[in-house]
């Protein structure tokens, strides 16, 4: 009952919403910092489809990862140790629209700093440095992104940058994009393409899954990892920025990069950093 | 919007080509199919009509997203390569077909036997009844609502982006991932939509109330 | 059938429900509010007011038009430009709720026109006023004939609240898909426990409809 009086209370807010927009608030240009010292926390959107990075845990409904320890850590970090994450789920395909609408302060998930999203949202420094690389069935003939020739499908995911990288990388190929990683892995497995294409830690994650399904042929770009935020947060990305450093210099995020990534085999922690 | 639509033209029109072809392919397949299961439900044989209905209850009541989904995940596991086209296509045939049958069995069942024997009657040969009588008769009851199936048919379409399909929808989230433009380009999809819906449903419309009230 | 009996764990299964919960609870709410707007516009469509009528009937026919993915989408990712943020699940059902109105709008005004108009006016001639013969005599007769199409139409809202998997509402289709995209094994398992629910769901609905038109036929 307490929903049905909320979505009433909703569609008679979007008229009015509607007409006041002129003169609301805007929350996407709000100072997110001030306002997330206000209420305690900061709202997150992190993946849920992406091993060791973000992932929903069936048995408890929560999202564990990488990514997700970070977004807490950094949150103790800057509001004190009685704040908490609110975290949100985004994909790939989502993070962007959902945080220029304002439906979040800022998100950690798996996102590669590049000049077109500068143009549209600010970053932190880069957090983790990945590189794209492929993931194809074991034994497959695909070694290298120089095999993806002409007829042959690569699958990416909607809004990762990774399906620009592959296409520029291998002109000649297909490129098929799914909605999420599950989707993504999914579809790989059903050999609806021929190799899965994104950056190696999320592919790492899938092979974890799946031993049947292995990293091939190295990393062919950089991918920093940045924290994003709404154009003009800078009270928030410069505490993002302080937070991120004391994390390193207390030993905290090693920690954590050692215990998502720390026995996974062909991957050097050293790297990341 | 406009210079959504200047800008990336080709690609929504390469959409637009998808979703009309599949919407077509699955209209001409979910007639077939639907037609048959329509015979199926108004069968003697008891185990016949059974089968007919089970099929249409069960496809009615699940929906097209994971119709297609299977179609998309389980097949080519287990039996064929489909890709994300084929597989949207074959859910949206599978999908529509359980709503033909019910269209095209309540549309036998309303036609009057009488028409025929009275043609027959009057002296007219079997074909003569069926071409000059029945037929125009039949497609002023099928006409209406297979366009509306259509129309569905292009709506429904939009679940190809969820298999790689390429059409409209898939086209569109591509474009507003490239330009982070998300309001304007749906905003321009949607005319791009309604360009092919609006006119058609018009039309059955208009058709509709010229065949009831003549 | 291993992978039937590790797919069916408790885990796994509890996590559906939760799911379906979620469906349950956006398609109870949506066939709610579209319902009660869906006849007020129909309403509004069939008394003919000049000017208000056709504007409702072309947003009608503009809403009709479009997919509902794409009404989902504009709802949860462009609306925020012009300030109306909504998290997930209200943005869910306010998307369904506006394309379902739509849809049961042209149903209830094609639904009062099959009624006689010698009724309204014969109600009418008897004193009553419009709104009192309309709510007392036209409506009771129209919504009888309607329900076949109404019930269709919310098995419908029902099943399409699996497109919102689009926008990440944790419904059931959703989270079939978490499941069996972390072991592909569990494929086809989940795709048979999806259509199992789905086919409880709506057929509960049918059951429903078909107990209420019972009762309408025999007061």
């Amino acid at each position: 009952m307490k929903l049905f009086k909320q979505t009433l209370a909703m569609v008679v807010a979007l008229g009015l919403a509607a007409v006041l927009t002129a003169c609301g608030q805007d929350a996407a240009s709000r100072d997110a910092l001030a306002h997330a010292k206000e209420v305690n926390t900061i709202v997150w959107g992190v993946k849920a489809d992406t091993r060791l990075f973000g992932l929903m845990n069936v048995k408890t409904g929560k999202i564990q990862g990488f990514d997700v320890d970070m977004a807490r850590a950094l949150t103790k970090q800057i509001l004190g140790p009685s704040a908490e994450a609110t975290l949100v789920q985004v994909t790939s395909d989502t993070r962007v629209p959902m945080l220029k609408g304002g439906n979040l302060d800022t998100v950690i998930a798996t996102m590669t700093v590049t000049p077109e999203r500068q143009k549209v949202l600010d970053f932190s420094d880069p957090y983790f440095n990945a590189g794209q690389s492929l993931l194809v069935k074991k034994g497959s003939p695909i070694k290298t992104v120089a095999d993806l020739k002409a007829g042959t499908k690569v699958i990416g995911v909607q809004g990762s940058n990774s399906v620009d990288n592959v296409q520029k990388a291998a002109p000649k190929t297909t490129v098929l994009q799914l909605s999420d990683y599950a989707q993504a892995f999914t579809a790989l497995k059903s050999g609806q393409g021929d190799a899965l294409t994104t950056d190696n830690g999320i592919l790492y994650g899938m092979s974890k899954q799946d031993p049947n399904y292995v990293v091939v042929g190295g990393t062919f770009t950089k991918e920093p990892y940045g924290i994003a935020m709404n154009k003009g947060q800078t009270a928030l990305r410069l505490a993002i920025n302080q937070a991120l450093k004391e994390l390193k210099a207390s030993g905290a995020y090693t920690r954590l990069v050692n215990k998502w990534f720390g026995d996974i085999p062909g991957f050097d922690a050293k790297e990341v950093e | 919007m406009f210079s959504i639509i200047t800008d990336h033209w080709a690609t929504l029109c390469a959409g637009l080509g998808y979703t009309l072809m599949a919407s077509l392919i699955a209209l001409v397949g979910s007639l077939v199919i639907g037609t048959a299961f329509a015979l199926m439900e108004i069968s003697h044989r008891k185990w016949v009509r059974l089968i007919g209905r089970a099929y249409v209850e069960l496809i009615r009541n699940i929906p097209l997203l994971v119709i297609t989904m299977a179609f998309f995940v389980i097949v080519p596991m287990f039996i064929v390569k489909v890709d994300g086209f084929t597989a949207g296509t074959i859910g949206l045939t599978i999908y529509t077909s359980a709503f033909i049958a019910e269209t095209v069995r309540a549309g036998i069942e309303s036609v009057a036997v009488g028409q025929m024997e009275g043609a027959r009657s009057v002296g007219m040969s079997y074909t003569q009844a069926m071409v000059h009588i029945v037929f125009p008769q039949a497609i002023k009851i099928v006409i209406p609502p297979l366009g509306n199936q259509f129309i569905n048919l292009v709506k429904n379409s939009s679940v190809l982006a969820f298999v790689a399909g390429f059409d409209l929808m898939y086209q569109a989230k591509i474009i507003a991932n490239l330009t982070f433009d998300t309001f304007d380009t749906y905003l321009a999809v949607g005319v791009f939509y309604l360009v092919l819906t609006m006119p058609l449903s018009y039309l059955m419309r208009y058709l509709e109330k010229k065949w009831v009230t003549a | 059938m291993q992978n039937f009996i590790d797919a069916y764990s408790q885990v796994n299964l509890a996590f559906l429900l939760r799911g379906l919960w979620v469906t349950v609870e956006v398609s109870v709410t949506s066939i709610f509010f579209s319902f009660l707007i869906g006849t007020l516009l129909g309403i509004a469509r069939y008394v003919k007011v000049r000017f208000f009528s056709s504007l409702v009937g072309f947003l009608i026919d503009l809403l009709r038009n479009l997919p509902l993915l794409l009404i989902l989408f504009f709802t949860y990712f462009a609306l925020p430009k012009i300030g109306i943020r909504l998290g997930v699940i209200p943005a869910s059902i306010v998307a369904m709720t506006v394309f379902e109105s739509a849809m049961l709008a042209e149903i209830v005004r094609s639904g009062i026109n099959a009624v006689p108009i010698g009724q309204m006016e014969a109600a009418r001639s008897n004193g009553l006023s419009y709104a009192q013969a309309m709510i007392q005599i036209i409506l009771p007769q129209a919504f009888k004939k309607m329900i076949p199409p109404i019930v269709s139409q919310f098995i419908s809202l029902v099943k399409d609240t699996s497109l919102a998997t689009i926008i990440l509402l944790p419904e059931l289709t959703y989270h079939a898909q978490i499941v069996y995209g972390q072991n592909a094994n569990y494929a086809i398992p989940m795709f048979v426990a999806l259509a199992v629910l789905y086919f409880i769901a709506n057929y509960t609905l049918s059951i429903g409809a078909r107990l209420i038109n019972r009762r309408l036929n025999h007061a």
